[in-house]
């Protein structure tokens, strides 16, 4: 296990060396001039030569890579030259809000679609399994901004039970945050529960078919104990290998449901930053996503490879 | 143990047959709406159809009318003709982003599987780099820096889609290169253009096509995704993104405004992932009795 991990680190590093890299290029070779975007249109050529020199804009692309990578490995991340706010303020001001509707929007999504999973396994092929794995297929067609529009409609307009946007932070009024929080996390779930189901339903109709299974039913255990203890385990194999996929996701709709439902987080920062073109925030921004991301699959394959022992010893 | 093997056998059995029957009407009729979309998406300007940018202020938001079929939206603008449009955009980025994806990946797949080796390891390291980001995210950053038009969308989109691609491309020509035609053609002193092209390419294109019909349901929500954000199609062209996010703001006086793009959508990329699924599970037999 030990090598494992070791292995896995080392080729974290390039990796994360290389999403920098892409950020970095992102922003520096694609047209649009910082100093002009600072100083606007009606900047004269002087003042904006002095800006860049300032800036270190005139020096060669390399070593401001390198300048700009120093300063992240010190945690200097830059500063918005619009609020201010250094990038590392405005992403930990902003990160707890994000992780918070996420979380919530995953447990939703496992509610709903583990045991749905379950049933349709059980009795794989009858009506309600049917109707399941229809209404998932057409429900992975629904984009993530529809069903927010969709959950606004009927909630917030027609019936008026719960606040179409706004928020309050968790420590000020938990009961409060979490009304404001329902929508937002129930709109990512819907996007989230038809993948879960469908790779959980499957894996369990294959686990169904072991011998330990007929084993189980042998021994005449309860229908429901076989499925929830014995069966639940060795099916959600594939369930967590896709949960890196998922996350990924679970970000970019995080970025829509933010805007859609005005949740300051991360989300709202990015497009805010892009609409502003506040551009040392975006980067700064994309950059710790990018290199979050990364981190999390690592953790993912980590935990992949403590589940199942024949991804450690090489045997895929 | 008998009655249990029959039981497995019976819902085996079964399984193939149902799809068949499912996959027929829903096949059929999801193709008939694909193709209707196409076809006043192509013939838009030779449809009696009012300019889908003329705003008349004093018919903001009308209802349904002889003249304004779907009404208008909350500039006075046909509200058909901004669909019928928007069809326009959202097939022309959600087709022309896979075919990118399909050139680009499937080529790369197709000579990283079949010679291996470091060539392999270099592409599907830059992949994996690709893939590190959270595509949205990608996809607004450089919209962000590149301006946002059709061309760019398109091409970002499409560069999005290659890893994808190139995964599907890769694990089908593994499998195929070991195959006995392609050792029997290397026997016969093919060169490896001929190997890659006349034996490879065909039988990858299936698989390809199957993934790349998923890729435009993907491709046409990423791009209404966008456009709902006001970072996609910039206006005043219709898409059905951008209209989604405009009806949001009279969603309480004009709920259609937002709902009949939003249909429009929906049915568009249904009838793309039903049909790019049903041809997934003919081409993939493995995956299709799942």
């Amino acid at each position: 296990m030990l090598t494992f991990i070791a292995q896995r680190l080392l080729y974290l590093v390039p990796v994360l060396i290389a999403v920098s890299l892409l950020t970095f290029l992102i922003a520096s070779l694609l047209p649009g001039d910082l100093a002009y975007t600072i100083l606007g249109d009606q900047a004269t050529p002087e003042k904006v030569a002095a800006l860049r020199h300032d800036m270190g804009l005139d020096q060669p692309i390399w070593i401001r890579y390198f300048g700009w990578l120093g300063g992240i490995l010190q945690g200097d991340l830059g500063r918005s030259f619009r609020t201010g706010q250094t990038v590392l303020q405005a992403v930990t001001e902003r990160l707890p809000i994000s992780l918070e509707l996420m979380l919530l929007a995953e447990i939703t999504a496992l509610a709903i679609g583990v045991p749905l999973a379950i049933i349709c396994a059980a009795r794989s092929g009858g009506p309600f399994d049917r109707f399941m794995t229809g209404s998932a297929f057409a429900m992975l067609s629904v984009p993530t901004f529809l069903s927010a529009i969709l959950l606004i409609y009927l909630f917030a307009v027609e019936l008026r039970w719960l606040p179409a946007t706004g928020y309050v932070p968790f420590s000020e009024d938990p009961a409060k945050n979490l009304r404001f929080m329902v929508l937002p996390a129930l709109t990512l779930a819907l996007a989230e529960w038809p993948g879960i189901m469908r790779v959980l339903r499957s894996d369990m109709i294959a686990t169904l078919q072991e011998d330990f299974i007929a084993l189980a039913k042998a021994k005449g255990l309860k229908a429901s104990r076989i499925l929830f203890v014995h069966a639940l385990k060795p099916s959600s194999l594939t369930l967590v290998t896709i949960t890196g996929i998922n996350i990924g996701r679970l970000i970019g709709g995080a970025v829509i449901v933010e805007t859609v439902f005005a949740l300051p987080g991360i989300g709202r920062l990015l497009v805010g930053a892009i609409t502003t073109r506040d551009l040392i925030i975006l980067q700064g921004v994309v950059l710790l996503v990018g290199a979050g991301f990364v981190l999390i699959n690592f953790i993912v394959d980590l935990l992949y490879a403590m589940l199942d022992p024949r991804i450690r010893h090489g045997h895929a | 143990m008998a009655t249990l093997d029959l039981g497995i056998d019976a819902s085996v059995a079964e399984a193939p047959a149902r799809k068949g029957r499912r996959t027929g009407l829903l096949f059929w009729m999801a193709i008939g709406w694909m193709m209707s979309v196409f076809a006043v998406a192509i013939f838009a300007d030779m449809l009696p159809l009012p300019s889908p940018t003329d705003m008349d202020m004093l018919e903001k938001r009308a209802p349904f009318s002889a003249e304004h079929w779907l009404g208008t939206d909350g500039l006075g603008r046909d509200e058909l003709a901004r669909v019928i449009y928007g069809a326009r955009i959202s097939l022309i980025v959600g087709l022309c982003a896979p075919i990118i994806g399909l050139t680009l990946g499937g080529a790369l797949g197709l000579v990283a599987g079949y010679f291996r080796g470091r060539f392999e390891s270099v592409v599907v390291g830059t992949m994996d780099v690709l893939l590190a980001f959270p595509p949205l995210i990608l996809a607004l950053a450089v919209t962000a820096y590149l301006g946002q038009s059709i061309l760019h969308l398109t091409f970002i989109l499409g560069l999005l889609g290659v890893p994808a691609f190139m995964r599907v491309a890769r694990a089908a020509t593994l499998t195929l290169a070991r195959r006995e035609f392609v050792i029997a053609a290397q026997a016969l002193g093919a060169t490896h253009a001929r190997i890659l092209l006349r034996e490879l390419l065909p039988n990858v294109m299936l698989p390809l096509f199957a993934f790349f019909l998923l890729a435009v349901a993907i491709t046409i929500v990423a791009e209404g995704s966008l456009s709902f954000l006001g970072l996609g199609v910039p206006p005043p062209i219709s898409s059905w993104g951008s209209m989604i996010g405009e009806g949001r703001e009279s969603l309480e006086v004009a709920p259609r405004l937002a709902f009949i793009p939003a249909i429009a959508m929906f049915l568009t990329v249904l009838s793309f992932n039903l049909v790019g699924d049903t041809l997934r599970a003919l081409t993939d037999p493995r995956q299709g009795a799942l």
